[in-house]
This record gives C-alpha cells, structure tokens and sequence, in this order.
C-alpha cells in the first residue's frame, strides 16, 4: 500500500496506521474525517469526491515532506478515498508519528488543513433538496499569485 | 503543436466534458490558453478562480505552456 493515496474503496485505518509505525515513535497521531449529515440546516444524503488522481497523490507526499521538515522523524501517511460516500464514512484517514507526543498532535492537524488548501479534491454534497459542489466557488476566494500559498514550484 | 486540457468538478461539469484538446502554432502563456480554450468551447464561469497546474505542478498565469503540455484547471479545493 502506497503511504500517499487516493482510493476509491472504503478506507481502513489500521493500515494507514501501520505505515507509520517506527522504532523511534513514542506517539502516533491519527486524524480521521467523515462525512457528517447535518451542515445548520442542509441535510447531506451523501456525497461524491473527485480528484486528479496523480497530482493529488504528489501534493500528498508534498504534505508529508513539508511535515518533515517542520517536524523532523515525523512520518506521515495519508488515504483520501474518491467517489460516492455515505453518512459517516471515512473520507480521510491521516497517521503521523513522531519521538514526542506533541509534535505528532501538531503534524497530524496540519496534515488535514493542508488537504484542504493544496490537494486537487472536490467534495459534491448532495442535500436533500438539491446538490452543490463545495469549495469556495462562488469566486469569493483568489489565487492572485495563480497558485496557492506556499507550495513551492 | 497540441495541447491538453483537464477540467474538474463545476468547471467540467459546465464544458460537459473532463478534456478538451487544443491546437496551437507556438508556445504560449498559460492565460493564454485559458482565453483559447474559452473560445473554443464557450465561457466557463468561475475559472479566473481556479488554480493552474501544468504536467501535475503548480504554474503562475505568466508561465509558458509548450507542445504536448497537459494544463489543469483546479477549482478551489474541498478534500478532507
């Protein structure tokens, strides 16, 4: 199994987890995001993510890089799964783990807010009364640089 | 010379179609294929707003895109 990756079957944890897992790790920290029903008042029946596959699985290794170098012998691996997802599934299972307990907390949450900055994936929910792909793109946020902050060329 | 278009998620969904081709005589910027390929198949809404990425690397607007090149319009992102 690939420590960066995009799969479009259900995601099981324990072998993100286990891609992780070093002599030298006091902690693993693992972040998993699922899809939640109710967004105020819309309610989701499901929802369907699309990705560009080889470039999302290289921002993710990006992400694990830029970990590293943020939070040296930290080791990260990431599954973001694509497609149809029902309430509760698991759409992203993020492991970190690093010597010290604190930084595996830190890595791990920056990890899934760099997800959602870099790595070309969209999210289409579905409510019960209609459906929007989300992502800020009623043009209310711009790249004026054409790329996002941060990510290196 | 050729070159390929990737179009994701509301973008795709309005050019009914994820690829588009399109032919060029040089090399040309990056805001220049997108002007070209809206002339080719009609205005996407929203794309000014969506991030370039060419053979898989974030581009600016001004970067130079060369024969088979494959440029990606990213919408803004919703993973996670």
């Amino acid at each position: 199994m690939k420590r960066f990756n995009i799969t479009e079957k259900s995601i099981n944890n324990q072998e993100v987890i286990d891609q992780v897992v070093h002599h030298n790790a006091g902690a693993i920290s693992v972040f998993i995001g699922t899809v939640r029903e109710m967004t105020g008042e819309k309610q989701t029946k499901f929802l369907h993510y699309e990705a560009y596959v080889p470039m999302a699985e290289k921002q993710l290794e990006k992400i694990g890089i830029e970990i590293q170098e943020k939070w040296p012998n930290a080791i990260t691996a990431i599954t973001h799964r694509i497609g149809t997802l029902q309430i509760s599934d698991i759409a992203v299972s993020i492991a970190v783990s690093t010597p010290h307990r604190q930084d595996a907390f830190e890595a791990s949450r920056y990890a899934i807010e760099r997800i959602k900055e870099i790595v070309p994936i969209w999210k289409k929910e579905h409510y019960a009364d209609g459906e929007e792909w989300v992502g800020n793109q009623k043009g209310t946020k711009t790249y004026p640089a054409g790329h996002p902050e941060g990510v290196k060329k | 010379m050729m070159i390929k278009i990737l179009l994701f998620a509301n973008l795709a969904q309005q050019a009914e179609t994820e690829r588009v081709s399109i032919e060029v005589k040089s090399p040309l910027s990056v805001e220049e294929v997108r002007n070209m390929l809206q002339n080719q198949i009609g205005k996407l809404s929203g794309i000014e707003n969506a991030l370039v990425a060419v053979n898989e690397e974030y581009v600016d607007l001004t970067d130079q895109v060369n024969d088979g090149d494959t440029v990606a319009f990213i919408p803004p992102v919703s993973g996670g």
